[in-house]
């Protein structure tokens, strides 16, 4: 699958400046994004398929549940049916927007996960060090040994079919990568003298982490796991594609992707208009990221 | 050399038997009973406990794994659940159509990708640079399975020019490489290609872009080699560093393919990996991922002694 090769991004990470003047530093970055132009459209436009997931059942929809014999697979364009019907004659309009709730929640929450516990398992390995750090960063490569979609199908074919189970999967897939660049930036954080120097007046190893390491490490490890929504979205929506999502008659991108899929010789633009919301979100998290990465870039 | 080669493998002999570990592990945080799929509905507790010796079940789970890891050593994967017949001899059998596959989506994607990311870097910041990036982003942001069937849908169903589904025409059992058989692969190669595209592109725009801020390019400029020289020098500085990150883009559309598979029903491991999900054929299931795993851990020991071979700072590392 897409892994960005891990040096360059874990450089790009590192790279980051490390966030000495926390508040002006990061009202810079904020400047900087606000700027750009392609950030600011991906932004409005995830902004735009947030809301209307969350605000769903206020917009005025068909219900998303509600089939017809007599008006499946209608055109795109069809009055009452601006977007069609699926193969059950359910509103795809209305489908393609509850749809958003789950598809994001599945494709945002492992990364989320992830992030929380790769940066503990990560500031752990670095500033501890030693025996701790080759017990961590050892299994973490076993975790690399296995392509990420081969890894997710995997634990998720084991664990069976379901909504929790495939959270589950992709955590487990983005865990390591997470731990990896969390303990590299901490690793070249350690050693610097502001660490030195609490620890020489005597602060102990929690709060160093906590104060003098999180801080100066967090801005690197975000921006990577931004960068993995991308993926996490279309891994997510993939393993619904492939029936260990969720379960029909629930609307879900990745799933109303593979019931429409045999409707592509009756009515095709509408059986592909599910990936086109995944890839909506994905192109635009990615665009979002890079910006994200070059304005926290500020020395160049 | 030799030297490195060796203190390569042995690191690699601790991730081999994890993975093996990973894999056994796999099969026993399956809920249920593994049995359950051999098992008639309404067996008796003696034939079920019967069947459980006779599959090693009734073991403590170290005993098992270390059991199993030692067949495995010989080559016996166990035997499919579905079909009785040895998990090794399907699995190989399926990865040569994924193997087929992934070369022609390497080639593609490789190709397609130094060409992009050449012009790229090359000429950055310019409309062509932006138009060579949002081919590389789409690329990796393009949910692959999307893809297929949005080419399928063009080309299988509107233009009719190349089949949706199979490797091969009807009748036809075996793999050939002649037109009735490649033009069954078009499609699937390219899907599978977008992504290795996508990031080999990146790769090498952003090495183009170092290696023309380098002196030396500076000095070649100087002595008054024309442009065309100059960009020799550039292939030949970014091509290590491009084939490595090919090398494990190989790895990972042999392990990943399961979705493309699925999409255009291409005979290979990731086809096979499906159904041994959907009818919990676990000692499939569990071959499958072993041997994929294995591959990619192949791969990747492949790649860091090419590396090694081609800069020999590697090695002192």
């Amino acid at each position: 699958m897409s892994e960005l090769p891990l040096s360059a991004t874990a450089d790009a990470a590192l790279q980051a400046a490390p966030a000495t003047k926390a508040r002006g530093y990061w009202a810079t970055v904020g400047r900087r994004i606000m700027r750009d132009k392609v950030s600011m459209a991906c932004a409005l436009v995830l902004l735009l398929i947030f809301l209307s997931a969350i605000l769903a059942p206020w917009l005025g929809l068909e219900d998303p549940y509600k089939g017809s014999m007599i008006r499946r697979l209608r055109h795109i364009g069809t009055t009452g049916y601006p977007l069609g019907t699926d193969e059950l004659g359910r509103d795809m309009l209305a489908r393609l927007i509850y749809g958003g709730r789950l598809s994001l929640v599945i494709g945002i929450l492992p990364v989320i996960l992830a992030f929380c516990i790769g940066t503990s398992l990560g500031i752990i390995a670095g500033y501890v060090g030693g025996k701790l750090n080759t017990a961590i960063m050892r299994t973490v490569d076993v975790f690399y040994a296995f392509p990420s979609v081969l890894l997710a199908i995997a634990i998720s074919g084991a664990l069976g079919a379901g909504i929790l189970n495939s959270i589950v999967a992709l955590t487990i897939v983005f865990v390591p990568q997470i731990t990896r660049v969390a303990e590299s930036v901490t690793t070249g954080v350690r050693n610097m003298d502001f660490v030195e120097a609490a620890r020489a007046s005597g602060a102990g190893a929690f709060t160093i982490m906590r104060v003098h390491i999180l801080g100066n490490v967090l801005g690197a490890i975000f921006v990577y796991a931004t960068s993995l929504i991308s993926v996490s979205m279309i891994l997510a929506a993939g393993l619904s594609f492939l029936g260990l999502g969720t379960k029909p008659p629930e609307p879900e991108w990745g799933l109303m992707l593979n019931t429409l899929r045999t409707a592509i010789y009756v009515n095709p633009w509408v059986a592909a208009l599910p990936g086109a919301m995944i890839f909506a979100v994905s192109i635009c998290f990615n665009l979002l990221s890079d910006g994200l990465r070059s304005a926290m870039d500020i020395r160049n | 050399m030799l030297a490195y080669i060796a203190r390569r493998i042995v690191y690699v002999v601790p991730i081999v038997i994890s993975v093996a570990l990973v894999c056994f592990l796999l099969v026993h945080i399956t809920p249920g009973d593994p049995l359950v799929a051999v098992l008639p509905a309404d067996a008796s507790q003696e034939l079920a406990a019967q069947l459980r010796a006779a599959y090693g079940f009734d073991r403590p789970l170290p005993v098992q794994f270390g059991l199993w890891l030692l067949r495995a050593l010989h080559g016996d994967l166990g035997n499919s659940i579905a079909t009785g017949r040895p998990v090794l001899a399907e699995v190989m059998r399926a990865v040569g159509n994924t193997v087929t596959l992934a070369i022609a989506a390497a080639i593609i994607g490789f190709t397609m990708g130094v060409l992009l990311g050449l012009i790229a870097g090359y000429f950055r910041e310019t409309w062509v640079d932006k138009v060579a990036t949002s081919f590389a982003i789409a690329g990796v942001s393009v949910p692959h399975y999307w893809l297929g069937m949005l080419l399928v849908i063009i080309f299988s169903v509107q233009l009719n020019w190349l089949p949706a589904v199979g490797a091969g025409p009807s009748g036809s059992n075996s793999w050939a490489w002649d037109w009735a058989h490649l033009k069954y692969l078009v499609l699937p190669a390219i899907t599978t290609s977008v992504i290795p595209m996508g990031i080999v592109t990146r790769t090498v725009r952003a090495l183009t872009g170092d290696i023309l801020s380098q002196d030396f390019v500076e000095a070649l400029r100087a002595k008054g080699l024309h442009e065309r020289g100059v960009f020799r020098h550039v292939i030949k500085n970014a091509a290590p560093t491009a084939l490595a990150v090919m090398g494990l883009q190989l790895g990972y559309m042999l392990g990943g393919s399961i979705l493309i598979e699925t999409v255009f029903s291409w005979p290979g491991s990731g086809f096979l990996l499906n159904s041994a999900i959907f009818q919990r054929d676990l000692p499939l299931l569990q071959g499958t991922i072993l041997i994929l795993a294995l591959f990619f851990v192949f791969l990747n020991l492949l790649v860091d002694i090419a590396q090694a071979a081609i800069d020999p700072r590697i090695k002192r590392g």
